[in-house]
């Protein structure tokens, strides 16, 4: 599965944070406030006047290593062999919470009118379609791509060991980052 | 409040039999057969070109996709995404349309005011009271007053063909005229000045960003207010190409986070200071293109000086201190605009080095206690870099307005038979004084033959919400021996709407067939296909005004027959006419886009080219850097040449003393200004707060994300705090355009800026300077 896996790729050093993406995914998805399957993060760091800022455009990671998949009581995720996409089940969906609160990314939405989690599923029906996500196709700044991993992964520059962000080691997430220097983990900069 | 609850409410709605063309009739979903399908879906899922049309500079590709009667979702052009046409993608607010098209505080059946004015109470009434109340009280007026004493106020929320201000225009001018007012809320200052200057005002299209090695944003954010669709876009690709990128603003703005190699977070109010010194840096170090200025302009040394002046009038002369006995150096401007000499000098360098390279200033600068002067400033030092009028070079004034756009005509309004106008600024002046202004007041064409009586606010919030001073504003309309009647139109109670005498519901722009087109800068229409019907009794303002127009005897004049469709269906005639590429009403229709190639387009490229044919538009045929015009008027504010005049509630007014800090009222990305405060997918993607320096809150006591005072002499307002070090310390933002909500005190509750701006004019234009303001914040 690891040469088939899809992942999003964002370029924030165009992302404008103008969260186009979420709100095209809110629109398509029909979720409500409080649902944000696809979210934009601002991190900001350095000192006046020498500040920096940058966005983080990020849905489910639909990661390699996912404790939604692993954890779950009911059952209801499973992460398909043929692409990776990180699918939940609403049917077998408890409402239990548990997933909430396992993801490092707060990428399961829970929605108390349904007493159900919802998460991005990278768009399954509109890529066996052959079209884009929706969040790939609505952004302004053709900042979001999406691809098999081991592609993404081997562009220059890319990352997923971002300030700020979880440590990759936990999931494994499938997803990749343009960033400035200054968004990257300590770590990644020493490399 | 999700879109569930209001999809449910239509249902309800929808299951309502549909009714004849009657006044009274209950709407049921559009009959299928009568929906335009540009696409079916195997689940007989309609796709159509819908249009997001209010006052934006872009202008989307929308496409709405109804199942069963409902709007189910909003997608966008799937045309190919190509660098040559890049697609027209809507941003975040077009995306979230389903929500005001379905908000359950819709405006459904007008309604007359019961309580005071300004109480916000109402009763419902029938179409036919309505349209009988608002004609008998336009008789009364113009009969009484004349109809001079009828304002159309300045509204932009329906920028569509046929729209409801030049609809009220057109009955207007059958019934006498109306008072005119020029200049907007926007670019006062800046469309006011460019003519003293260069003759007219441009701007180069976006396109041209990628020759531009070098790019200045001054004040400019366009990844929150929108110019054009792509011209993000374009910023981007510039900066691919390896354009550098030098933001000067006092926040570190969504533009600059993504853009920007360098930030100078400059004081509000200082930017011709900051200009005029970069002036300084490029006459001592003779970085200067000496040529340039001398084939196209005057007024920039002793020796291109029109005749009859005294000595050091230049502009040269001001700058080294001759005239004054003050270099205006850049030590002379660090304190004032809070930049490091250095810095000015670098940027003076590489502004006057790197060509070609394209200062583009926003509006926001320009609405500023004298905006004028930024404005002039900014042209000048584009002459003196010898960028203007070059591919990648731009003219420094300031954005948009281009010369630049398809030739598509609107409901034609016909002639004001009254010459009288305002600058629209001072339209509160023009209900308690009227009468008594003068030309130093802007009026033209003067006098006014009354004061304001009747005021239409047909799709507008600057009755009260975009207005400068809020509690004045409010005081004076609430007093009904001033203004005798207000008619407004809106999809919702907004804070203006509250002030009608009768209120009008609106249909949405998905309910009714229109045209949009971008502010400029790109030749391309949009067709906007009714895909629902308008919930109960909302109809277009043009539908209520010719049975207005009936009532008073004017009806056939009003309409020449035509329905709205029938305009319409003219104006893409009309156009096909001028054009015979232009697509046929049916076939725009269908595609929804009509778009000619992006361009290259270059601002004032043929006056440069060829100044013996095409000299500039002004007495002297060059660029005026010096205007004898404005010299000649001898009114304080308003120089011969481009000066820094500090500003009243600026950095270095006494009253900083008792309010410390200067607030500024940017644009949000989550608003198109007041217009989609009311969208609760907006509020969560980004809630109005106020962005203050953790210096500032830190001296203050006040915690991130804790509601926060705003105040001054003329109001308060309680906001949420945002500390972030995205903004200079001593400065404050708060977002404009949020709906006015006052507490028993007068306290606006939501953080409408507009409670703490003040009505003072610019000195030129008149013009709005709603960012300059002087306030104090506490822990609320």
């Amino acid at each position: 599965m690891a040469d088939r896996q899809l992942a999003f790729f964002v370029d924030t050093t165009k992302c404008i944070n103008c969260k186009t993406c979420e709100i095209a995914c809110k629109d398509f998805n029909d979720a409500g406030v409080g649902r944000r399957i696809r979210k934009v993060r601002t991190f900001e760091g350095g000192e006046f006047p020498m500040v920096f800022a940058y966005n983080i455009s990020m849905a489910c990671n639909h990661c390699e290593d996912p404790l939604c998949v692993k954890h779950c009581p009911a059952k209801a995720y499973t992460k398909r062999a043929s692409d990776g996409i990180v699918v939940h089940d609403p049917d077998r969906c408890i409402g239990c919470r548990y997933c909430t609160w396992l993801c490092p990314y707060g990428a399961p939405q829970y929605d108390p009118k349904e007493g159900r989690v919802r998460k991005c599923n990278l768009c399954l029906d509109e890529i066996e379609k052959g079209r884009s996500p929706v969040c790939v196709a609505a952004c302004p700044m053709r900042a979001i791509e999406v691809g098999r991993l081991v592609d993404i992964a081997a562009r220059p520059g890319v990352t997923i060991a971002i300030r700020n962000l979880p440590s990759p080691a936990l999931t494994k997430p499938a997803c990749r980052y343009k960033v400035r220097r200054e968004a990257m983990s300590a770590e990644e900069v020493r490399k | 409040m999700g879109i569930e609850l209001d999809r449910r409410l239509f249902l309800k709605l929808s299951g309502a039999a549909a009714g004849s063309l009657a006044v009274s009739e209950v709407f049921g979903p559009l009959a299928l057969e009568h929906i335009f399908p540009s696409e079916i879906k195997g689940d007989g899922t309609r796709v159509l070109s819908v249009l997001c049309n209010n006052n934006c500079g872009g202008r989307c590709h929308l496409t709405a996709h109804i199942k069963n009667g409902v709007v189910v979702r909003i997608s966008a052009d799937d045309s190919p995404d190509l660098a040559e046409r890049p697609q027209l993608r809507p941003c975040l607010k077009g995306r979230a349309m389903r929500n005001r098209l379905y908000h359950p505080d819709r405006l459904r059946y007008p309604m007359k005011r019961v309580g005071m004015r300004g109480e916000g109470k109402f009763q419902r009434i029938s179409w036919d009271e309505t349209v009988d109340f608002i004609a008998a009280n336009l008789k009364r007026v113009v009969d009484h007053y004349g109809p001079a004493a009828v304002f159309i106020h300045y509204a932009t929320g329906d920028c569509g063909a046929i729209n409801g201000s030049a609809a009220a225009e057109r009955l207007m001018n059958l019934m006498g005229g109306f008072l005119g007012y020029y200049n907007s809320f926007s670019s006062a200052c800046l469309n006011y000045t460019a003519p003293f200057i260069t003759g007219y005002r441009d701007t180069s299209s976006y396109q041209t960003l990628v020759h531009s090695k070098l790019i200045i944003l001054n004040g400019f954010n366009p990844a929150e207010t929108i110019f054009e669709t792509n011209s993000n876009y374009y910023l981007s690709r510039a900066r691919e190409a390896g354009a550098k990128v030098v933001v000067i603003d006092p926040r570190l703005t969504e533009t600059a986070v993504t853009f920007a190699d360098e930030w100078l977070p400059l004081k509000p109010t200082t930017d011709s200071a900051l200009f005029i010194a970069m002036a300084h840096v490029m006459i001592v170090e003779k970085l200067i293109d000496q040529a340039f200025l001398d084939r196209y302009c005057i007024g920039f040394d002793e020796t291109h000086m029109p005749a009859g002046l005294p000595p050091g009038q230049s502009f040269m002369s001001y700058v080294l201190g001759l005239s004054d006995g003050t270099p205006k150096t850049p030590e002379w401007a660090a304190p004032i605009t809070g930049i490091d000499p250095h810095t000015i000098r670098k940027l003076a360098r590489e502004y006057a080095t790197i060509k070609p390279a394209q200062l583009i200033q926003g509006l926001g600068p320009q609405r500023h206690a004298y905006g004028e002067e930024s404005v002039r400033a900014g042209i000048v030092l584009a002459c003196m870099t010898g960028n203007l009028g070059v591919l990648g070079g731009g003219w420094g004034g300031g954005e948009g307005g281009r010369r630049l756009g398809l030739a598509v005509g609107a409901l034609p309004t016909g002639i004001n038979p009254v010459k009288t106008r305002i600058p629209v600024f001072l339209w509160t002046d023009a209900i308690v004084r009227g009468t008594e202004m003068t030309a130093d007041d802007g009026v033209k064409g003067g006098p006014l033959q009354s004061n304001i009586k009747f005021i239409f606010n047909l799709a507008g919030n600057t009755l009260v919400n975009q207005h400068a001073d809020i509690n004045r504003t409010v005081k004076i309309l609430r007093d009904e021996r001033l203004v005798e009647c207000i008619v407004v139109s809106d999809h919702f109670v907004t804070p203006s709407a509250k002030f009608a005498d009768v209120l009008l519901p609106s249909d949405n722009s998905l309910e009714r067939n229109d045209l949009g087109f971008p502010w400029s800068g790109e030749k391309y229409i949009i067709f906007g296909n009714k895909v629902v019907n308008p919930p109960d009794e909302c109809k277009h303002d043009y539908w209520w005004l010719s049975r207005v127009a009936a009532r008073l005897g004017l009806g056939e004049q009003f309409t020449e027959g035509k329905t709205e469709e029938d305009w319409l269906k003219q104006i893409i005639a009309d156009a096909k006419k001028a054009d015979p590429d232009f697509p046929t009403y049916e076939e725009l229709r269908k595609t929804g886009l009509y778009r000619q190639p992006p361009q290259e387009y270059v601002a004032f490229e043929k006056e440069t080219r060829d100044p013996s044919k095409y000299p500039f538009k002004t007495p002297s045929g060059k660029i005026e850097i010096f205007s004898k015009t404005l010299y000649d008027m001898n009114k304080p504010g308003i120089p011969g040449i481009p000066q820094y005049i500090p500003a009243w509630e600026g950095p270095e007014d006494g009253l900083i003393r008792k309010y410390p800090l200067q607030c500024i009222g940017p644009h949000y990305k989550r608003r198109t200004h007041s217009t989609y405060d009311e969208n609760p997918w907006m509020e969560e993607a980004d809630p109005q707060s106020i962005w203050i320096s953790p210096q500032d809150a830190g001296a203050r006591g006040i915690a991130n994300g804790e509601p926060v005072k705003v105040f001054n002499d003329r109001g308060a307002l309680v906001i949420h705090a945002r500390i972030t070090k995205r903004i200079r310390p001593g400065v404050v933002a708060i977002p404009q355009g949020a709906w006015y909500t006052p507490d028993q005190n007068g306290v606006c509750q939501r953080g409408c800026v507009n409670i703490l701006t003040s009505q003072r004019p610019t000195p030129l234009a008149h013009g709005n300077a709603q960012h300059t303001i002087l306030v104090e914040v506490e822990r609320a």
